[in-house]
């Protein structure tokens, strides 16, 4: 390394913003069309799913054949670079408690992977508290949102169908797929159980929307990101067509290490490193705007120390950090004998579920007190590593082209196994609303520091008995749904009381949220209903951080609708010149 | 780009190839090492990250793992689990062999294992027929493999050797049916642009199933 100083970019930004996922990148796409200049620091690469997607690459084109490696734990084509550990950025936890945290290091974040499950919040989400006395509610309702809901239904593209359901509203939607054969057993399982299936909800063009943008052509691969844009990503859809306003400065490959404040407090810039030259920057503007994911966010604020800001900036409350929740998940599969033997055509669709069960039970009759949505798998998939492993558990308990064979073996009856069972299996996954409480958290570690010396996350999280509970009746619904349509459990089925029912550690359905929430009362909550922090008042944050409650539906619609919100509140409160 | 030709490129040239034609030679006692251009290939194919970059040319010139005597009774297991049938061909027409050597390297999990699994069944062999398992007649090494291939009725004395027979199945099918011929074999179809319309109506009327009304007419159709 050469000498080490600071270099001091001499333009002054209308804002700055951390982050390029679903937050920042609507935050980015909105201000630049407002003609506000923005400088938008991303901690990854650049990364154009035209480009760099590994879209319609066959198994093996991979050495490993679509394996995880800790680059891609989603496997080797996935569209997202790192996930759970990320070289030389550590994080820890208190005692053996342990919270899963997935980062995406890359021009789009999380976005050019994600399931593109796109579900607006219902009414009753943002009022929780006031229904079952747990949490909080949010400082605003459904009516605050739901323009924005609209608006991005109608710029991103979501597929759905209009069920006029209590609290999962209906939208502007495309039309969806037809269900795939095994999405019709779920939904004959589902009407004779009595449990709602419907067309699913998800950011994925099934007609063309626009010329920028091309339309699905059903390759079941969204998870590597699309080459036409045929879906919703943060890159593809708003940050790139937003670098043709000229006004944003992308700065990649670039770690925030903390926001500059003045002696008045206010926010005056971001301090980052670059890591290709190693070398420290540092960027002014007018605002900074938070999308890093909500835990990167609350460590950059609880980071940002200053006399004006001892606990950390936009922390006179004390709570940033705290409130760390994620979506329940618990889990189970199976395979369908009626369906062995198939006969073969293309059914990979758009990439996930055509159909999915959303809540559909009253929690005052439970014994947990709130809700979840089911997501579906199954059918002919490409196979890639892992295709079909444990057939030795599988081949000697059914009659294979009417014979019963002896578990295990080899050769041409093997190979016989391998096509009967081929297209025959099937999964689901509830996802659920867990309880955002104080007492899970992240903290800054004391002692430990990432490679370019940034104090890194401590978490400490854990789970009550709602959700354990809840995780309990999503595994007798699994079981009950299979059982109706004729399946029989292969895995995921013998989860009891011992291991919480198969729920799964926090984080790891990688939705976090609430370390930065919103609220009326700056004594408990960091940010105003706008995501405007109380203690400061030209700094934001549209990531997951300011969400007080989660729902049982995936974010990041909700993201998209929040950082609109705050992105045009931004423009308004410059134009009235309060900030 | 065109992508038939990129495939072709990284089949052809691919390190897996050299591996299966290093094993094949197994007189010689040359490591199972790609070229730099067979790198490059594989390398080009791919989107990767700079850190990913790296991984792969770790991996890549990395020594051996198997030895030749190694990859001999890694190719003829594999060629027993899936042999060459009416329908498609064998493990190591599918280059089955050197993916087993790559993903040791990349997953090392399963470097013990079949170490040990391969000198348990040598050993066994040994014993019972007085040569390891490759130099072993066809005969005797059937013999062998049906200790260990039946996981319900075999031996508990076996057990050792049935759980090495259940990795060495697993890895061998999921690096054949992720294969061209695999893919092919088992019937997959897709990996390409087209028009989802539903389930085919002649598969409908099988499972006795039909799309709603209400589906037909909010869901996208293509005529």
């Amino acid at each position: 390394m050469g000498d080490l100083q600071i270099h001091k970019q001499p333009k002054k930004y209308d804002a700055i913003i951390v982050g390029s996922g679903a937050g920042g990148g609507m935050a980015a796409y909105t201000l630049a069309h407002a003609g506000l200049k923005v400088c938008l620091i991303e901690a990854g690469p650049m990364f154009d799913p035209k480009k760099d997607s590994n879209q319609l690459k066959n198994p093996w084109d991979s050495p490993r054949r679509g394996g995880g490696t800790k680059f891609r734990p989603f496997g080797d084509f996935d569209g997202c670079y790192w996930g759970w550990e990320i070289d030389g950025e550590p994080y820890t936890h208190v005692g053996d408690t342990k919270w899963e945290w997935w980062r995406a290091r890359m021009l789009g974040g999380r976005t050019n992977h994600w399931g593109r499950i796109s579900l607006r919040f219902g009414p009753k989400d943002f009022k929780r508290k006031s229904i079952d006395g747990l949490g909080d509610d949010w400082p605003i309702g459904y009516e605050d949102v739901k323009p924005y809901y609209d608006k991005i239904d109608r710029m991103l593209g979501v597929f759905g169908t209009n069920e006029g359901l209590p609290n999962d509203p209906d939208g502007i939607f495309l039309p969806p797929p037809k269900p795939r054969l095994h999405e019709l057993f779920i939904k004959k399982a589902g009407n004779n159980i009595g449990i709602p299936v419907i067309p699913s909800r998800l950011s994925i063009l099934t007609k063309q929307i626009n010329k920028e943008r091309g339309a699905c052509f059903f390759c079941a691969q969204c998870g590597r990101s699309c080459k036409v844009y045929g879906d919703f990503s943060a890159s593809s859809c708003l940050i790139i067509p937003a670098l043709e306003t000229g006004n944003i400065d992308l700065v990649t490959n670039s770690m925030a290490r903390e926001v500059l404040t003045d002696k008045d407090g206010l926010a005056t810039g971001v301090s980052y490193v670059n890591k290709e030259d190693m070398q420290e920057y540092q960027v002014s503007g007018r605002v900074v705007i938070l999308a890093a994911s909500a835990c990167e966010s609350a460590r950059l604020l609880m980071n940002s120390k200053s006399t004006r800001h001892p606990n950390g900036l936009a922390n006179s409350s004390e709570v940033v950090g705290k409130y760390l929740h994620d979506s329940t998940g618990a889990d189970m599969g199976g395979i369908i004998p009626e369906l062995f033997d198939r006969k073969r055509y293309n059914e990979d669709g758009v990439g996930g579920m055509h159909v999915y069960s959303p809540w559909w039970l009253d929690n005052k009759k439970l014994d947990f007190p709130r809700g979840y949505h089911i997501e579906y798998g199954g059918g002919f998939g490409m196979p890639l590593y892992g295709f079909n492993w444990g057939i030795e558990n599988l081949n000697g308990e059914y009659k294979i082209k009417g014979k019963q064979k002896e578990a295990g073996g080899y050769g041409a009856s093997l190979k016989e196994d391998y096509r009967y069972f081929f297209g025959a299996h099937v999964g689901m996954a509830g996802r659920g609303e867990s309880i955002a409480r104080k007492e899970s958290y992240c903290e800054i570690d004391p002692d430990v520091v990432d490679k370019y010396g940034i104090p890194v996350l401590r978490f400490n999280t854990s789970y009550t008995n709602y959700e354990i509970n809840q995780a309990k009746h999503m595994k007798q619904t699994f079981s009950e749904i299979l059982h109706s349509m004729g399946a029989v459990i292969t895995w995921g089925g013998d989860d009891d009381i011992n291991n919480n029912y198969g729920l799964h550690a926090p984080g790891n359905i990688i939705h976090e949220a609430g370390t930065v929430r919103m609220g009326n009362d700056p004594q408990n909550a960091p940010l105003n209903k706008y995501s405007q922090a109380h203690d400061c008042k030209n700094l934001f944050c549209v990531d997951g951080g300011p969400f007080v409650s989660q729902a049982d539906k995936n974010i990041t619609w909700t993201i998209l609708a929040l950082s609109m919100r705050t992105s045009e509140y931004i423009v308004d409160e410059m134009k009235k010149q309060n900030i | 780009m065109d992508r038939r030709k990129s495939i072709k490129t990284l089949v052809i040239g691919g390190f897996t190839i050299s591996a299966v034609a290093e094993a094949c030679k197994l007189h010689e006692n040359s490591p199972v090492a790609p070229s730099d251009k067979d790198k490059d290939a594989i390398l080009s194919g791919l989107n990767r990250m700079k850190e990913e970059v790296a991984n792969e040319k770790r991996i890549g010139s990395e020594p051996a793992f198997f030895t030749p005597e190694e990859m001999a009774t890694i190719t003829i297991l594999g060629d027993i689990i899936i042999p060459r049938d009416e329908v498609s061909g064998s493990a190591s027409d599918a280059k089955v062999p050197a993916f087993i050597e790559f993903i040791v390297k990349d997953m090392p999990e399963h470097q013990t294992p079949l170490r040990g699994g391969l000198r348990w069944l040598d050993l066994q062999c040994l014993n019972r027929f007085g040569k390891a398992f490759k130099d072993c007649n066809p005969k005797q090494q059937m013999e062998m493999v049906d200790e260990i291939a039946w996981p319900k009725k075999a031996n508990p004395e076996m057990k050792r050797g049935v759980v090495f027979f259940n990795l060495i199945r697993n890895l061998t099918a999921t690096g054949f049916y992720t294969s061209e011929i695999g893919v092919k074999d088992v019937g997959y179809i897709g990996n390409a642009p087209y028009q989802w319309n539903g389930v085919p109506e002649d598969v409908l009327k099988q499972y006795h199933l039909a799309y709603t009304e209400k589906e037909l007419k909010e869901c996208i159709s293509f005529s």
